[in-house]
This record gives C-alpha cells, structure tokens and sequence, in this order.
C-alpha cells in the first residue's frame, strides 16, 4: 500500500453551507445535486465530503458522500442513491430542491484520488452508485483533454439503472482513450450489447489493462462486488500496492 | 448547533431511543449491519506464516506464531464502535489477547515508550498513545460475534480500540511497536486525526 501525500499541517476543515441549486434526476433511485457553496474549489477527482441535515428542532444527522463533480465544473455535484429505510438520501433524493440548505465540509481523504498527473493506464471499476468517484475522475479526464487509456467497467442492475449513462456515451465518443464497458446484472434487454452477469474474471480480463501495463486500478462498489474484483485482479498478478478500493454496505456475512 | 446552523426544509430525521442515544457520539448514525472499509484489497488469511510481535524500538520483545498466540489467555469484551464514516454499532462482541495480556508475557507492567505503531499485512500503520493500548483498553482480536474473524474485517487478528474511531483499530496487524515519538499512520497522514476520539469528534486534523 502506498500514501500518496505526504504529512502536512492543515487547516481545520470548516463546516460551510450548501446551497442546492438544482436537482437532477439520474436515474428512479439517483438523484444528483448542484451546490453552491462559499469555499469549495480545490477537491481532488475521488474525494468525498461530509454532510450534515440538521431539522427545525436542532436535530441533526450526518454521511459521507462522494463527489461528483470534477475539479473543473462549475458546481459541485453530489450523486446520491435513495437507501431504502435510509435516513438522510431519501431526503436529498425525494425531498430536496433548489433554494434547500444543508451543511458541507471537505473535500476529504487524499487517498483514493486520480489525477491527470498521474497519468496511467486507469482502470477504473465501478458497482452501482460506485461509479461516483469514478465520474469525477473521467470528468476530470476529459475537461484536461487527456488521452491516458481508461477503461471503465461499470455493473448496475439493469439498464435503467445506470448512471451518466448519456455522458458515458459523449465521453466514448471523444475517440481520446477511454472505452466504458457496461454489464447488467438483473436484466438482459432486448438489443443489450453490453455483458451480462456479475464483473468476473473473465470480464475482467477482457476489459482491463495487462499486468505488464501497470495499471492504477479503482474500484468501488458493494463490499461483495470489491472484494470479488480485488481479489481476481490480485489473482492476474496485478500489484497489490496499485489497487485502491473504496466500499460500502454490509458484508451480508 | 450554532445559531446561524442552516435548517435543512423537511428534513425531520429519525429520532432514536434515549436509552441508545446516551451511546452514540455527535455525528453517529446507529447501524445493525457491519459495513467495511479498507484502502485496498483483503489479504488472504494465512495462519502457517502468521507471527505477530511486540517491539520496544527496533528491538523485538516477542514474536508468536498462530498456535502461540491462541495459548495467551483469552479476553471477550461487549463493546460499541464507532467509524469516522458516521456509523456506530452497539453491543459488538470480540474475543482476542489484551494488550496487558502481551505485555505480561513479556514481562512489562506497562508500555515501555509513550507512543505505539502498529503496522499491518499490506504496509497500513496506524498510532495510538501507548496509554491507550492498556488497562483492559485495547486487544489483539481473532473472533468476532463467537466466530473467527472474516479477512474482510481484519482476519485473522486486528487491533482492537474501541473507545478511538475505527481506523485505529487496524486490520491484518502484524506488529506493535513502542516508540519515544509519536509518528503518524497511514490515514493520519492522510489528513485523519492524529487520535480520533469519538466524543470529541476527532475526525480529521484541526478537529
């Protein structure tokens, strides 16, 4: 395993507030959020924030989310996946709306993190709302008109519920590296060119970079779709110290 | 909350127990399930070339083998943990070797320097004040919930420190060493807090 940063002091992070400036609709479960927020410029592609919703009694609750966005957008953006008896995403995915306030403090973690300065080959591997990360990294990507190879590998159920699925096909069809590879779990519709079926090694073989190529590979997803696809690019012989992983979920164990 | 907290418009929340409430620090949200985190992928457990040692310095003081280590008498705690991502669990059960219990074997009524550095299969490190490890505080843990501890949760053995947030208590550990200066870990030179105390919500540095 590799620290990619090295110890600094830093300023404390300060609690700002968010103002929602639009939702938008990705998916039935998917909503993405454009904030404005007073101080929010310098984040990395792959870092997330904390969030807090505090209620007119004073009650308040708090998550990690994602970014979304690229350093480079306009807005910052926040995707968030509604967690059915979840606490906090049913409102941003069902309640809010622009003019809604909440608190933000970040960006956070300086691990899983991917910059064009990096370069690459990147693979990138994403289940789900996994793919959030990942967005602002490819988005970061092309706003530099990067032509490192990335390969993206994306699960989700079924068609309707993939993410970006629109920006994913524009930022294809920029012919500069990237190829995305979709395959759906739940579903296999009528047309579907993607793969079908879980992410497994096989389709891992095939979409992503040789060992040779000394990939940087990010994946995040379930915890069961993490350690499957960790565990057989571990089994190709990829180095341990350039697989980063981020999850979330139970074990269901 | 400050006055000029922003109200978040038809947010209400869910309330929880006062009895629960008592136990779950600022920030926390209850969870049943036991999600995991790690930075990269699991390593296979492999007990035949296991060996976990004890340091003073550079200096080793003892190394056990897996059969060793499950000859040190055992220690079952019921504790709640809590993880800077915002979750809490209550009433986790764990069965491993108390810090105390190592520190006797080798003959120590406590640590001999101020500060420990744990390091981990995979290269993680994390540190701790050495007080913390002590008194019934902290264990090396290879069971959880009466089974042995899955890989994806730090087996065979993690660091156990409840009472810190739960990047503290390492996964996959290997080592402990004492050391007179403190030396920050692998997410607490990722911006983390240097010792992430849940109550004082010590998540990040300047917190």
């Amino acid at each position: 395993m590799m620290v990619t940063d090295t110890a600094a002091p830093r300023p404390a992070l300060r609690w700002q507030t968010a103002e929602v400036l639009d939702v938008i609709g990705e998916t039935a479960r998917v909503k993405t959020l454009l904030l404005k927020l007073p101080d929010f410029t310098k984040y990395l592609p792959g870092q997330h924030v904390d969030v807090r919703l505090t209620a007119d009694d004073g009650y308040q609750a708090q998550r990690s989310y994602s970014i979304a966005s690229a350093p480079e957008d306009k807005h910052v953006a926040l995707t968030v996946e509604r967690i059915e008896d979840g606490e906090v995403s049913p409102y941003f995915t069902d309640e809010v709306r622009a003019g809604d306030k909440f608190e933000m403090r970040g960006p956070i973690g300086r691990y899983f993190v991917w910059t064009v300065k990096l370069e690459g080959p990147l693979f990138l591997i994403g289940g789900g709302s996994g793919i959030v990360p990942l967005m602002a990294m490819l988005r970061h990507r092309a706003a530099h008109a990067s032509n490192t190879p990335a390969r993206l590998l994306y699960s989700s159920r079924t068609q309707s519920d993939i993410i970006y699925r629109d920006e994913l096909d524009r930022l294809v069809s920029r012919n500069d590296g990237l190829a995305v590879t979709h395959t759906l779990t739940r579903e296999k519709p009528a047309g579907w060119i993607g793969h079908s079926g879980r992410i497994d090694v096989a389709m891992l073989a095939e979409t992503g970079f040789t060992v040779d190529q000394r990939p940087k590979i990010f994946i995040c997803g379930p915890t069961g779709f993490v350690e499957a696809a960790a565990n057989a690019l571990l089994a190709f012989g990829h180095d341990r110290a350039l697989i980063k992983t981020e999850r979330f979920g139970p074990t269901g164990r | 909350m400050n006055d000029d907290t922003p109200i978040s418009r038809g947010f209400s929340g869910r309330r929880r127990a006062d009895a629960d409430a008592k136990r779950i620090p600022p920030g926390q949200h209850l969870t049943s399930d036991f999600p995991v985190l790690s930075a990269g992928p699991t390593p296979e457990p492999d007990l035949v070339n296991w060996q976990f040692s004890l340091g003073d310095g550079d200096t080793k003081l003892c190394e056990w083998d897996w059969a060793q280590f499950g000859a040190l008498t055992q220690t079952d705690i019921t504790v709640d943990i809590h993880c800077v991502t915002s979750w809490s669990k209550l009433d986790t059960r764990w069965r491993g070797v108390s810090i105390d219990t190592l520190l006797e074997a080798v003959g120590l009524n406590e640590p001999p320097a101020p500060f420990a550095v744990i390091t981990c299969e995979g290269g993680y490190t994390t540190n701790v004040p050495s007080e913390d490890l002590i008194d019934g505080k902290a264990m090396i843990a290879t069971h959880f919930d009466g089974q042995p501890l899955s890989p994806e949760h730090g087996g065979p053995a993690r660091l156990l420190v409840p009472h810190l947030y739960f990047w503290k208590s390492a996964k996959w550990v290997r080592a402990i060493e004492f050391r007179e200066e403190d030396e920050p870990g692998f997410w607490e030179q990722l911006g983390y807090h240097n010792y992430g105390d849940p109550w004082r919500e010590q998540r990040y540095d300047g917190d």
